[in-house]
Protein backbone atom coordinates (compact mmCIF):
# COMPACT_ATOMS: atom_id res chain seq x y z
CA UNK A 1 0.00 0.00 0.00
CA UNK A 2 1.59 3.02 -0.92
CA UNK A 3 0.81 6.73 1.13
CA UNK A 4 -2.11 8.49 -1.07
CA UNK A 5 -3.58 5.01 -1.10
CA UNK A 6 -4.11 4.84 2.81
CA UNK A 7 -7.90 5.08 3.00
CA UNK A 8 -9.96 8.22 4.42
CA UNK A 9 -13.35 7.08 4.14
CA UNK A 10 -15.85 7.90 6.91
CA UNK A 11 -16.54 5.49 9.70
CA UNK A 12 -17.92 4.84 12.91
CA UNK A 13 -14.33 5.87 14.17
CA UNK A 14 -15.48 9.66 13.62
CA UNK A 15 -17.60 9.60 16.63
CA UNK A 16 -14.82 9.03 18.84
CA UNK A 17 -12.85 11.48 17.13
CA UNK A 18 -10.44 8.48 16.66
CA UNK A 19 -7.96 8.00 13.73
CA UNK A 20 -6.28 4.63 13.39
CA UNK A 21 -2.63 4.23 11.97
CA UNK A 22 -1.60 2.15 9.13
CA UNK A 23 1.72 1.38 7.42
CA UNK A 24 2.54 2.33 3.59
CA UNK A 25 5.46 3.15 1.62
CA UNK A 26 6.40 6.75 0.68
CA UNK A 27 7.81 7.77 -2.95
CA UNK A 28 11.42 6.53 -2.10
CA UNK A 29 9.91 2.79 -1.24
CA UNK A 30 10.63 3.40 2.45
CA UNK A 31 7.69 2.33 5.58
CA UNK A 32 6.02 5.34 7.08
CA UNK A 33 2.89 5.70 9.25
CA UNK A 34 -0.06 7.06 7.95
CA UNK A 35 -3.34 8.42 9.85
CA UNK A 36 -6.82 6.68 8.13
CA UNK A 37 -10.17 7.66 9.12
CA UNK A 38 -11.89 4.26 7.76
CA UNK A 39 -11.90 1.71 5.23
CA UNK A 40 -15.21 1.11 3.47
CA UNK A 41 -14.66 -2.30 3.19
CA UNK A 42 -14.46 -2.72 7.06
CA UNK A 43 -16.74 -0.38 7.60
CA UNK A 44 -19.78 -2.46 6.29
CA UNK A 45 -18.50 -5.72 7.95
CA UNK A 46 -18.56 -3.95 11.28
CA UNK A 47 -21.78 -2.39 10.81
CA UNK A 48 -23.12 -5.60 9.25
CA UNK A 49 -22.20 -7.32 12.51
CA UNK A 50 -23.64 -4.45 14.69
CA UNK A 51 -26.98 -5.13 12.88
CA UNK A 52 -26.97 -8.40 13.56
CA UNK A 53 -26.64 -8.23 17.31
CA UNK A 54 -28.91 -5.37 17.14
CA UNK A 55 -31.90 -8.03 15.63
CA UNK A 56 -30.77 -10.57 18.37
CA UNK A 57 -31.32 -8.29 21.25
CA UNK A 58 -34.53 -7.40 19.52
CA UNK A 59 -35.73 -11.14 18.91
CA UNK A 60 -34.76 -11.51 22.19
CA UNK A 61 -36.94 -8.72 23.89
CA UNK A 62 -40.03 -10.33 21.98
CA UNK A 63 -39.48 -13.90 23.42
CA UNK A 64 -39.42 -12.10 26.99
CA UNK A 65 -42.20 -9.77 26.39
CA UNK A 66 -43.73 -13.75 25.08
CA UNK A 67 -42.96 -15.19 28.30
CA UNK A 68 -40.50 -17.64 26.14
CA UNK A 69 -37.08 -16.89 27.94
CA UNK A 70 -36.32 -15.06 31.04
CA UNK A 71 -34.98 -11.28 30.84
CA UNK A 72 -31.34 -12.57 31.58
CA UNK A 73 -31.36 -13.64 27.63
CA UNK A 74 -32.11 -10.13 27.06
CA UNK A 75 -29.74 -8.66 28.92
CA UNK A 76 -26.85 -10.76 28.03
CA UNK A 77 -27.60 -10.00 24.14
CA UNK A 78 -27.59 -6.65 25.08
CA UNK A 79 -24.17 -6.78 26.86
CA UNK A 80 -23.31 -8.59 23.73
CA UNK A 81 -22.44 -11.69 25.75
CA UNK A 82 -22.77 -15.59 25.04
CA UNK A 83 -23.79 -17.94 27.67
CA UNK A 84 -20.46 -18.97 28.99
CA UNK A 85 -19.14 -15.20 28.99
CA UNK A 86 -22.00 -13.91 31.32
CA UNK A 87 -21.19 -17.41 33.09
CA UNK A 88 -17.76 -16.32 34.17
CA UNK A 89 -19.17 -12.73 35.26
CA UNK A 90 -21.43 -14.76 37.73
CA UNK A 91 -19.24 -17.46 39.35
CA UNK A 92 -21.74 -20.67 37.27
CA UNK A 93 -21.19 -23.09 34.65
CA UNK A 94 -23.04 -21.74 31.37
CA UNK A 95 -25.08 -24.75 31.68
CA UNK A 96 -26.49 -22.80 35.15
CA UNK A 97 -26.86 -19.84 32.84
CA UNK A 98 -29.02 -21.55 30.49
CA UNK A 99 -31.11 -22.93 32.79
CA UNK A 100 -32.27 -19.36 33.99
CA UNK A 101 -33.56 -18.70 30.64
CA UNK A 102 -36.63 -20.48 31.11
CA UNK A 103 -39.14 -18.50 32.77
CA UNK A 104 -40.33 -20.61 35.33
CA UNK A 105 -37.32 -21.51 37.05
CA UNK A 106 -36.01 -18.05 36.85
CA UNK A 107 -39.36 -16.90 38.99
CA UNK A 108 -37.45 -18.88 41.60
CA UNK A 109 -34.24 -17.46 41.63
CA UNK A 110 -33.44 -16.40 45.23
CA UNK A 111 -32.55 -12.71 45.34
CA UNK A 112 -29.06 -13.71 45.95
CA UNK A 113 -28.43 -15.64 42.47
CA UNK A 114 -30.48 -11.95 41.00
CA UNK A 115 -28.17 -9.80 42.41
CA UNK A 116 -24.84 -11.44 40.81
CA UNK A 117 -26.67 -11.20 37.60
CA UNK A 118 -28.15 -7.52 37.89
CA UNK A 119 -24.61 -6.61 38.52
CA UNK A 120 -23.05 -8.00 35.72
CA UNK A 121 -25.08 -6.23 33.74
CA UNK A 122 -24.74 -2.68 35.59
CA UNK A 123 -28.70 -2.54 36.48
CA UNK A 124 -30.87 -2.56 39.72
CA UNK A 125 -33.09 -6.01 40.57
CA UNK A 126 -35.98 -4.15 38.97
CA UNK A 127 -35.07 -3.20 35.67
CA UNK A 128 -33.59 -7.16 35.43
CA UNK A 129 -37.12 -8.49 36.65
CA UNK A 130 -38.88 -6.01 34.66
CA UNK A 131 -37.24 -5.36 30.97
CA UNK A 132 -39.61 -2.79 30.54
CA UNK A 133 -37.77 -0.64 32.76
CA UNK A 134 -34.37 -0.71 31.13
CA UNK A 135 -33.58 2.58 29.96
CA UNK A 136 -30.91 1.34 27.24
CA UNK B 1 1.41 12.61 40.07
CA UNK B 2 2.63 12.27 36.64
CA UNK B 3 5.70 10.67 35.25
CA UNK B 4 7.35 11.99 32.59
CA UNK B 5 5.98 9.84 29.48
CA UNK B 6 5.91 10.31 25.85
CA UNK B 7 3.22 8.81 24.06
CA UNK B 8 3.48 7.57 20.48
CA UNK B 9 0.24 5.92 18.29
CA UNK B 10 0.93 2.44 17.01
CA UNK B 11 -1.23 0.35 15.27
CA UNK B 12 -0.79 -2.42 17.24
CA UNK B 13 -1.42 -2.38 21.03
CA UNK B 14 0.96 -4.80 22.62
CA UNK B 15 3.31 -4.16 19.57
CA UNK B 16 2.82 -0.31 21.24
CA UNK B 17 3.66 -1.02 24.85
CA UNK B 18 6.41 -2.60 24.05
CA UNK B 19 8.01 -0.30 22.33
CA UNK B 20 6.48 2.98 24.72
CA UNK B 21 7.98 1.47 26.89
CA UNK B 22 11.06 0.59 25.70
CA UNK B 23 11.85 4.10 24.68
CA UNK B 24 11.03 5.25 28.20
CA UNK B 25 13.73 3.66 29.43
CA UNK B 26 15.91 5.09 26.31
CA UNK B 27 15.70 2.24 24.12
CA UNK B 28 15.04 3.00 20.28
CA UNK B 29 12.92 0.33 19.47
CA UNK B 30 10.15 0.46 16.81
CA UNK B 31 7.17 -0.82 16.59
CA UNK B 32 7.39 -3.16 13.50
CA UNK B 33 10.91 -4.20 15.36
CA UNK B 34 8.96 -4.99 18.44
CA UNK B 35 6.40 -6.96 16.17
CA UNK B 36 9.21 -8.73 14.26
CA UNK B 37 11.34 -9.68 17.14
CA UNK B 38 8.40 -10.78 18.76
CA UNK B 39 7.35 -13.13 15.73
CA UNK B 40 3.54 -11.52 15.92
CA UNK B 41 3.04 -12.65 12.45
CA UNK B 42 0.73 -15.46 12.12
CA UNK B 43 -2.13 -17.29 10.31
CA UNK B 44 -4.32 -19.10 12.30
CA UNK B 45 -8.14 -20.92 12.14
CA UNK B 46 -8.99 -21.89 15.31
CA UNK B 47 -11.75 -24.24 14.61
CA UNK B 48 -13.60 -24.76 18.68
CA UNK B 49 -14.15 -21.28 19.20
CA UNK B 50 -16.57 -18.97 18.16
CA UNK B 51 -16.44 -15.12 18.65
CA UNK B 52 -19.58 -13.28 18.39
CA UNK B 53 -21.08 -16.29 16.81
CA UNK B 54 -18.63 -16.98 13.88
CA UNK B 55 -15.75 -18.97 13.44
CA UNK B 56 -12.31 -17.64 14.70
CA UNK B 57 -9.43 -16.77 13.31
CA UNK B 58 -6.35 -14.67 13.81
CA UNK B 59 -3.89 -13.18 12.20
CA UNK B 60 -1.01 -12.62 15.15
CA UNK B 61 0.26 -14.18 17.58
CA UNK B 62 -1.69 -15.10 20.87
CA UNK B 63 -1.76 -12.13 23.40
CA UNK B 64 1.05 -11.75 25.55
CA UNK B 65 3.47 -13.87 23.53
CA UNK B 66 5.03 -11.16 21.06
CA UNK B 67 6.29 -9.31 24.45
CA UNK B 68 7.06 -12.27 26.20
CA UNK B 69 9.60 -13.48 23.09
CA UNK B 70 10.52 -9.67 22.70
CA UNK B 71 11.79 -10.16 26.01
CA UNK B 72 13.26 -13.23 25.95
CA UNK B 73 15.05 -12.93 22.61
CA UNK B 74 16.70 -9.02 23.63
CA UNK B 75 17.58 -9.86 27.07
CA UNK B 76 15.13 -7.71 29.07
CA UNK B 77 13.71 -9.17 32.09
CA UNK B 78 9.88 -8.58 32.75
CA UNK B 79 7.70 -8.82 36.00
CA UNK B 80 4.30 -9.66 35.62
CA UNK B 81 1.51 -10.02 38.19
CA UNK B 82 -1.79 -11.35 38.33
CA UNK B 83 -4.29 -10.62 41.47
CA UNK B 84 -7.26 -12.34 42.38
CA UNK B 85 -8.47 -9.00 44.42
CA UNK B 86 -8.86 -5.75 42.89
CA UNK B 87 -7.62 -3.92 46.01
CA UNK B 88 -4.50 -4.85 45.79
CA UNK B 89 -4.40 -4.36 42.31
CA UNK B 90 -5.40 -1.19 42.52
CA UNK B 91 -2.63 -0.69 45.94
CA UNK B 92 0.51 -2.27 43.63
CA UNK B 93 -0.25 -0.12 40.58
CA UNK B 94 -0.29 2.98 42.90
CA UNK B 95 2.92 1.93 44.28
CA UNK B 96 4.12 1.47 40.85
CA UNK B 97 3.32 4.93 39.95
CA UNK B 98 4.39 6.93 43.03
CA UNK B 99 8.02 4.90 41.98
CA UNK B 100 8.23 6.77 39.14
CA UNK B 101 7.31 3.35 36.75
CA UNK B 102 4.56 3.26 34.27
CA UNK B 103 3.61 0.13 33.72
CA UNK B 104 1.31 -2.08 30.92
CA UNK B 105 -1.75 -3.25 32.11
CA UNK B 106 -3.45 -6.42 30.01
CA UNK B 107 -7.49 -4.92 29.93
CA UNK B 108 -10.90 -5.82 28.29
CA UNK B 109 -12.25 -4.00 25.69
CA UNK B 110 -15.88 -3.92 26.41
CA UNK B 111 -16.08 -1.51 29.19
CA UNK B 112 -13.19 0.84 27.67
CA UNK B 113 -15.45 3.83 27.57
CA UNK B 114 -13.03 6.32 25.31
CA UNK B 115 -13.37 3.24 22.45
CA UNK B 116 -16.31 3.95 20.22
CA UNK B 117 -19.31 1.80 20.84
CA UNK B 118 -19.51 -0.52 17.79
CA UNK B 119 -15.69 -1.10 18.80
CA UNK B 120 -16.93 -2.60 21.73
CA UNK B 121 -16.92 -6.43 22.34
CA UNK B 122 -15.82 -8.68 24.96
CA UNK B 123 -12.05 -9.16 23.85
CA UNK B 124 -10.04 -9.40 26.82
CA UNK B 125 -6.32 -8.78 25.24
CA UNK B 126 -6.29 -5.20 24.95
CA UNK B 127 -2.59 -3.45 25.84
CA UNK B 128 -2.44 0.04 27.34
CA UNK B 129 0.20 1.63 29.96
CA UNK B 130 -0.80 3.89 32.75
CA UNK B 131 1.90 6.72 33.53
CA UNK B 132 0.05 8.62 36.38
CA UNK B 133 -2.62 9.32 38.65
CA UNK B 134 -4.46 12.51 39.31
CA UNK B 135 -6.77 11.92 42.13
CA UNK B 136 -9.40 8.84 41.32
CA UNK B 137 -8.53 9.29 37.78
CA UNK B 138 -5.80 7.58 35.91
CA UNK B 139 -3.52 9.17 33.23
CA UNK B 140 -3.82 6.40 30.31
CA UNK B 141 -1.61 5.86 27.11
CA UNK B 142 -3.59 3.29 25.22
CA UNK B 143 -1.32 3.18 22.15
CA UNK B 144 -4.02 3.00 19.51
CA UNK B 145 -5.45 6.50 20.17
CA UNK B 146 -3.84 9.55 18.90
CA UNK B 147 -3.47 11.45 21.90
CA UNK B 148 -3.31 9.87 25.86
CA UNK B 149 -6.52 9.51 27.72
CA UNK B 150 -8.13 9.12 31.45
CA UNK B 151 -9.65 6.43 33.29
CA UNK B 152 -11.74 6.84 36.80
CA UNK B 153 -10.50 4.04 39.35
CA UNK B 154 -13.83 2.08 38.77
CA UNK B 155 -13.83 2.00 35.00
CA UNK B 156 -10.27 0.75 35.37
CA UNK B 157 -11.10 -2.04 38.14
CA UNK B 158 -13.88 -2.65 35.67
CA UNK B 159 -11.82 -3.19 32.48
CA UNK B 160 -8.31 -4.99 34.24
CA UNK B 161 -11.26 -7.90 35.81
CA UNK B 162 -12.89 -8.19 32.64
CA UNK B 163 -14.42 -11.81 32.76
CA UNK B 164 -14.57 -14.41 30.04
CA UNK B 165 -11.72 -16.18 27.43
CA UNK B 166 -8.51 -14.36 28.33
CA UNK B 167 -9.69 -12.70 31.56
CA UNK B 168 -6.46 -10.53 32.46
CA UNK B 169 -7.46 -11.10 36.55
CA UNK B 170 -5.70 -7.35 37.17
CA UNK B 171 -2.79 -8.37 35.33
CA UNK B 172 0.25 -5.84 35.28
CA UNK B 173 3.64 -5.72 33.78
CA UNK B 174 6.83 -3.81 33.16
CA UNK B 175 10.60 -4.22 32.52
CA UNK B 176 12.70 -4.89 35.79
CA UNK B 177 16.42 -4.99 34.13
CA UNK B 178 17.76 -4.75 31.08
CA UNK B 179 21.08 -5.46 29.65
CA UNK B 180 23.78 -2.82 28.84
CA UNK B 181 22.79 -3.10 24.97
CA UNK B 182 20.05 -5.14 23.00
CA UNK B 183 21.60 -7.68 20.99
CA UNK B 184 18.94 -6.63 18.37
CA UNK B 185 20.88 -8.43 15.50
CA UNK B 186 20.79 -11.90 16.97
CA UNK B 187 16.95 -11.31 18.32
CA UNK B 188 15.72 -10.22 14.95
CA UNK B 189 17.13 -13.67 13.21
CA UNK B 190 15.30 -15.71 15.97
CA UNK B 191 12.22 -13.56 15.15
CA UNK B 192 12.38 -14.57 11.38
CA UNK B 193 12.64 -17.96 12.02
CA UNK B 194 9.97 -18.80 14.48
CA UNK B 195 7.94 -16.33 11.97
CA UNK B 196 9.16 -18.70 9.03
CA UNK B 197 8.40 -21.74 11.19
CA UNK B 198 4.75 -21.05 12.06
CA UNK B 199 3.91 -20.07 8.90
CA UNK B 200 5.20 -23.14 6.94
CA UNK B 201 4.04 -25.47 9.81
CA UNK B 202 2.82 -28.93 8.66
CA UNK B 203 -0.28 -28.36 10.41
CA UNK B 204 -4.43 -28.23 9.21
CA UNK B 205 -4.90 -24.84 10.92
CA UNK B 206 -1.83 -23.04 10.90
CA UNK B 207 -0.21 -20.59 9.10
CA UNK B 208 -0.09 -21.30 5.19
CA UNK B 209 -2.23 -25.08 5.20
CA UNK B 210 -4.52 -22.53 7.51
CA UNK B 211 -5.09 -20.36 4.85
CA UNK B 212 -5.72 -22.96 2.38
CA UNK B 213 -8.04 -25.05 4.91
CA UNK B 214 -10.04 -21.45 5.26
CA UNK B 215 -10.71 -20.65 1.80
CA UNK B 216 -11.64 -24.68 1.38
CA UNK B 217 -14.39 -23.65 4.31
CA UNK B 218 -15.36 -20.77 2.62
CA UNK B 219 -16.54 -22.50 -0.60
CA UNK B 220 -18.50 -24.44 1.80
CA UNK B 221 -20.29 -21.65 3.81
CA UNK B 222 -23.26 -20.38 1.38
CA UNK B 223 -24.71 -23.72 0.58
CA UNK B 224 -24.01 -25.07 4.23
CA UNK B 225 -25.04 -22.22 6.16
CA UNK B 226 -27.33 -19.95 3.92
CA UNK B 227 -27.09 -16.79 2.92
CA UNK B 228 -27.14 -14.75 6.29
CA UNK B 229 -24.60 -17.06 8.12
CA UNK B 230 -22.21 -17.16 5.24
CA UNK B 231 -22.29 -13.55 4.74
CA UNK B 232 -21.63 -12.84 8.32
CA UNK B 233 -18.88 -15.53 8.74
CA UNK B 234 -16.95 -13.85 6.47
CA UNK B 235 -17.46 -10.48 7.69
CA UNK B 236 -15.70 -11.76 10.39
CA UNK B 237 -12.85 -12.81 8.03
CA UNK B 238 -12.06 -9.25 6.92
CA UNK B 239 -12.82 -7.45 10.18
CA UNK B 240 -10.43 -10.22 11.86
CA UNK B 241 -7.98 -9.14 9.38
CA UNK B 242 -8.33 -5.39 8.87
CA UNK B 243 -9.17 -4.48 12.70
CA UNK B 244 -7.88 -1.98 14.51
CA UNK B 245 -4.31 -2.98 15.47
CA UNK B 246 -3.75 -4.62 12.08
CA UNK B 247 -1.88 -1.39 11.01
CA UNK B 248 -3.82 -3.09 7.64
CA UNK B 249 -3.63 -6.21 5.05
CA UNK B 250 -3.71 -8.37 9.20
CA UNK B 251 -0.41 -7.41 10.15
CA UNK B 252 1.36 -7.75 6.77
CA UNK B 253 2.55 -4.24 6.10
CA UNK B 254 3.68 -4.13 9.73
CA UNK B 255 5.74 -6.98 8.67
CA UNK B 256 7.20 -5.54 5.45
CA UNK B 257 8.16 -2.55 7.58
CA UNK B 258 10.00 -4.91 9.97
CA UNK B 259 11.85 -6.38 7.24
CA UNK B 260 12.75 -3.21 5.41
CA UNK B 261 14.37 -2.04 8.95
CA UNK B 262 16.07 -5.33 9.62
CA UNK B 263 17.35 -4.87 6.23
CA UNK B 264 19.79 -2.27 7.51
CA UNK B 265 20.30 -3.24 11.02
CA UNK B 266 21.67 -7.02 9.35
CA UNK B 267 23.16 -5.33 6.25
CA UNK B 268 21.19 -7.76 4.24
CA UNK B 269 19.66 -6.55 1.04
CA UNK B 270 17.81 -9.61 0.41
CA UNK B 271 15.64 -9.03 3.55
CA UNK B 272 14.63 -5.25 1.80
CA UNK B 273 13.78 -7.07 -1.63
CA UNK B 274 11.35 -9.54 0.76
CA UNK B 275 10.10 -6.85 2.33
CA UNK B 276 8.92 -5.34 -1.01
CA UNK B 277 7.45 -8.79 -1.54
CA UNK B 278 5.61 -8.54 1.55
CA UNK B 279 4.32 -5.22 0.50
CA UNK B 280 2.44 -6.68 -2.92
CA UNK B 281 0.94 -9.64 -0.36
CA UNK B 282 -0.42 -7.09 2.07
CA UNK B 283 -2.05 -6.18 -0.90
CA UNK B 284 -3.72 -9.03 -2.43
CA UNK B 285 -4.60 -9.26 1.17
CA UNK B 286 -7.19 -6.21 1.10
CA UNK B 287 -7.80 -7.03 -2.37
CA UNK B 288 -9.43 -10.14 -0.63
CA UNK B 289 -11.03 -8.25 1.90
CA UNK B 290 -12.48 -5.71 -1.04
CA UNK B 291 -13.97 -8.45 -2.87
CA UNK B 292 -15.30 -10.30 0.24
CA UNK B 293 -17.37 -7.29 1.07
CA UNK B 294 -18.73 -6.48 -1.98
CA UNK B 295 -20.38 -10.17 -1.92
CA UNK B 296 -21.71 -9.34 2.29
CA UNK B 297 -22.36 -5.63 1.00
CA UNK B 298 -25.06 -6.89 -1.56
CA UNK B 299 -26.30 -9.63 0.95
CA UNK B 300 -25.62 -12.11 -2.11
CA UNK B 301 -24.70 -15.82 -1.42
CA UNK B 302 -23.47 -16.72 -5.03
CA UNK B 303 -21.43 -19.52 -4.64
CA UNK B 304 -19.47 -17.92 -8.09
CA UNK B 305 -18.41 -14.91 -5.69
CA UNK B 306 -17.66 -17.29 -2.64
CA UNK B 307 -15.11 -19.63 -5.27
CA UNK B 308 -13.49 -16.43 -6.37
CA UNK B 309 -12.65 -14.95 -3.03
CA UNK B 310 -11.70 -18.96 -1.58
CA UNK B 311 -9.28 -18.77 -5.05
CA UNK B 312 -7.94 -15.57 -4.00
CA UNK B 313 -7.03 -16.59 -0.50
CA UNK B 314 -5.17 -19.97 -2.44
CA UNK B 315 -3.18 -17.77 -4.28
CA UNK B 316 -2.30 -15.93 -1.17
CA UNK B 317 -1.41 -19.09 0.71
CA UNK B 318 1.12 -20.19 -2.53
CA UNK B 319 2.34 -16.49 -2.84
CA UNK B 320 3.10 -16.87 1.32
CA UNK B 321 4.67 -20.00 0.69
CA UNK B 322 7.39 -18.86 -1.49
CA UNK B 323 7.76 -16.12 0.27
CA UNK B 324 8.61 -17.79 4.00
CA UNK B 325 10.86 -20.31 2.27
CA UNK B 326 13.10 -17.79 0.94
CA UNK B 327 12.96 -15.74 3.75
CA UNK B 328 14.17 -18.77 6.14
CA UNK B 329 16.73 -18.96 3.33
CA UNK B 330 17.71 -14.96 3.14
CA UNK B 331 18.77 -15.23 7.24
CA UNK B 332 21.03 -18.21 6.80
Amino acid sequence: MKKDEVPQDTSNLETAKMKELCYAVDENGSYTTVNSSGWKPKTIALSQAIEEINERIEAARKRVLNNETSPIEYYMEYHKMDPSILASYVNMWSCQVKRNFKPSIFKRLPRKTLQKYADAFDISLEQLKDITKHGN
Amino acid sequence: MEINFTHHQTAHCENGVISNLMKHHGFEISEPMAFGIGSGLLFCYIPFLKVNHAPALTYRAMPGFIFKRFAKRVGIDIKREKFKNPEDAKARLDANLENDNPVGLQVGVYNLSYFPDEYRFHFNAHNLIVYGKEDNTYLISDPVMETVTTLTAKALERVRFAKGPFAPKGHMYYPIAFPESLDIEKAIVKGIKHTCRDMLAPMPVLGVKGMRHVAKLIRKWPKKHGVKKANHYLGQVVRMQEEIGTGGGGFRYIFAAFLQESSGVLNNQKLAELSKEMTIIGDLWRDFALDASRIYKNRSAKTDAYNNVASQLEVIADKEKVFFKSLKKAIK
